[in-house]
């Protein structure tokens, strides 16, 4: 969609991460960049890193080192609320839902519309009204709306969990594999969204191991190894084949057709 | 109170393509063969509630295709969600029960003085099982009730002794009162600190606390009941009326705390999070929950509870009744349970568990009237209580394999 251009200033970057986990360097001094209105992949073996890289960016964990930057601007994530606060949003893997609750009141968990100050009455209405808005602006379908989430299929979880970043994410969303639980259908559409994600100008950051999900909906590909980036491809350049030798060290080129920063 | 929600909203989204919905309705239509089989029972009950979620359908322009199969789903859904909702069920246990002894107690059970009696009698429990809702609603236990009780009206009574004793002033009673009720609320929110800071299961620091804050009123005391509660306390709060009403004060103050608290869990932010932290605790964390504080804030609240609980008792008795709370922290959870709440936390409501402390105070009554050995209130209380927890295990099970 939008160009990479060289002078763009990325909406989140990191520059030489580190993590350690007692004597384990998690992350060895990683970069990573994601630019305004992009779809960058993050993959990597299991164990390169992805995870924790990912938590350092939406504030899950601290690093022990190296600067995380939002619009080109130093800052300090201390929390997944932070994170927040900078427009970041997250869909875990586990999506974080409660399942007694219903799809509202999921989407505006820890962001309630509330009534009067000290009390805080629940707005339901509002809060439902708009839930609603924002899972139609998506495409989802959620045949009950007062129904537990518990309740649901897998696809309609997932999309409450998408639902509830795409409405508070205005930067970025990191996306942990979305569609390992999925079947093909609910993948397909999960897909979609992310390109409509993007469309609105909203970052996403998928982390996944499906290498033609990967190249079918990213713009760019950024590869980590041993907790390091290790390649960055324009993915309507690369192949599979390039991926997956760039993420086993095959592919010893420093960099693919990213070029450096 | 939350069953407000239930009405059965059908939103077919017209911004998803045609093909879209299509697959949608076919997981749907997957999905039901997995409801229970009990459903059909259920149906009728709920077909009322139907057309007006019918109405509400804000997106016409649907298929008729995929509109019947989705009626057809969208019956059944309601159905097994109607299962969930084991308030329903423990109310026509508790119609039941009362239909039944009236009929064969005519003009005896069903008198008002009847359920006056009750409902006095059953008083603190049901101040207790305000605070027990909250905190099993947050996948916790709270076991100390009973002896936060007596520690409350312990504290209450020895400031009366001290500033009066029978003949204590109204300013007297209200100090007592209201170091009762902080005591109770500090006892609570100390067992909240166990719970989240030391990260001692609930059923544990409880215990302890039960334990041990027994033995405490059994220090302040020195082992026997403290007696000569203010004669103004007993005389009004205990035994009277509120003025110009056959209301008993009893009544009138535990169901005041019934409904406002009732409301909190049900209308305001509190209340969610409450069942947010019992639903998934983690999720409430990432949401940006101060999952710890509110914790604190619920345990506390059952403390406080237990505290105007015990101010009630010391009013009803006018002595401190030592020995004689050893068991209501039983009574409280078999009412809670019985009312629906899940022991896993996130689901149960306050109306349930006011009908399901009703239900055993409404069969001991009844068998009392109607002559029959009482005991055997107790043995089908506890065969209920053991059914009701494994119908919850059951959904529990059947969720989790969803």
């Amino acid at each position: 969609m939008t160009d990479p251009m060289p002078t763009t200033v990325p909406v989140l970057e990191a520059r030489g991460v580190i993590k350690h986990y007692g004597h384990v360097l998690a992350l060895d001094e990683a970069d990573f960049s994601a630019n305004p209105g992009e779809v960058v992949a993050l993959i990597g073996d299991n164990g390169a890193g992805k995870s924790t890289l990912v938590k350092s960016l939406v504030g899950a964990i601290r690093p022990d080192g190296g600067l995380i930057l939002v619009d080109g601007k130093p800052v300090s994530l201390t929390s997944p609320l932070d994170a927040r606060r900078h427009g970041i949003e997250a869909v875990y893997q586990d999506l974080a839902l409660a399942p007694d609750l219903d799809p509202a009141s999921n989407l505006y968990l820890g962001r309630e519309i509330t009534l009067i100050p000290f009390i805080r009455i629940l707005n339901r209405r509002a809060m439902r009204e708009r839930a609603m808005t924002a899972f139609a602006e998506l495409g989802i379908n959620l045949p009950n709306i007062g129904a537990a989430v518990g309740t649901l299929s897998g696809g309609q979880r997932q999309s409450v969990a998408v639902a509830r970043a795409v409405a508070f994410a205005s930067r970025i969303i990191f996306m942990d594999e979305p569609t390992a639980a999925l079947g093909v259908i609910q993948r397909g559409r999960v897909l979609d969204v992310i390109r409509r994600v993007r469309d609105r100008g909203v970052s996403v950051v998928l982390v996944s191991h499906n290498m033609p999900e990967v190249l079918a909906v990213a713009d760019r590909v950024e590869v980590l190894r041993l907790g390091r980036r290790v390649a960055s491809f324009t993915a309507s350049q690369t192949s599979v084949e390039e991926l997956v030798g760039a993420m086993t060290g095959a592919l010893e080129i420093a960099n693919g057709s990213g070029g450096p920063r | 109170m939350t069953s407000g929600d239930s009405e059965v909203q059908r939103d077919e989204t017209p911004a998803a393509p045609g093909g879209d919905s299509g697959g949608d309705s076919k997981v749907e239509a997957e999905e039901t063969p997995a409801a229970p089989g009990g459903d059909s029972k259920v149906q009728a009950d709920e077909t009322p509630a139907a057309p007006s979620g019918n109405g509400v359908a804000q997106h016409p322009g649907v298929p008729p295709a995929s509109r019947g199969a989705d009626a057809g789903a969208a019956v059944l859904r309601a159905g097994r969600r109607l299962i969930t909702f084991s308030e329903t069920w423990t109310l026509v246990a508790l119609i039941i029960l009362i239909v039944y002894f009236s009929f064969r107690a005519p003009g005896k059970f069903d008198s008002l003085n009847d359920f006056s009696l009750m409902g006095s009698a059953n008083a603190w429990y049901l101040v207790m099982v305000v605070g027990e809702t909250f905190v099993i609603l947050t996948a916790g236990i709270d076991l100390a009730v009973g002896a936060v009780l007596v520690m409350a009206g312990v504290v209450a009574d020895l400031y009366c002794l001290h500033h009066g004793g029978a003949s204590a002033s109204w300013a007297v009673i209200g100090v007592g009162s209201v170091l009762g009720l902080a005591t109770g609320a500090g006892c609570g929110a100390v067992q909240g600190l166990g719970v989240t800071k030391l990260k001692v299961p609930p059923l544990i620091v409880t215990l302890g606390g039960f334990i041990a804050f027994t033995g405490a009123a059994y220090l302040i005391t020195g082992g026997s009941d403290f007696r000569n509660a203010p004669n103004r306390l007993v005389n009004t709060i205990g035994l009277g009326n509120v003025p110009g009403t056959p209301l008993p004060w009893l009544i009138a103050i535990s169901f005041a705390a019934v409904i406002v608290f009732g409301l909190i869990l049900a209308f305001t932010r509190f209340g969610r999070y409450t069942y947010a932290i019992g639903s998934n605790p983690e999720a409430a964390r990432r949401a940006g929950i101060a999952v710890d504080r509110h914790l604190i804030k619920v345990y506390a609240l059952s403390g406080l509870m237990a505290g105007l609980a015990g101010i009630l008792s010391l009013a009803n008795f006018g002595t401190t009744t030592l020995a004689g709370h050893s068991f209501d922290n039983l009574t409280v959870i078999t009412g809670v349970v019985l009312g629906g709440a899940s022991l896993f936390g996130g689901r149960g409501t306050m109306l349930g568990s006011v009908i399901g402390l009703a239900i055993p105070a409404v069969l001991l009554t009844g068998l009392t009237i109607i002559g029959l050995n009482t005991y055997w209130q107790d043995v089908a209380i506890g065969a209920v209580l053991v059914a009701a927890v494994s119908l919850d295990q059951f959904r529990h099970r059947l969720r989790e394999r969803a």
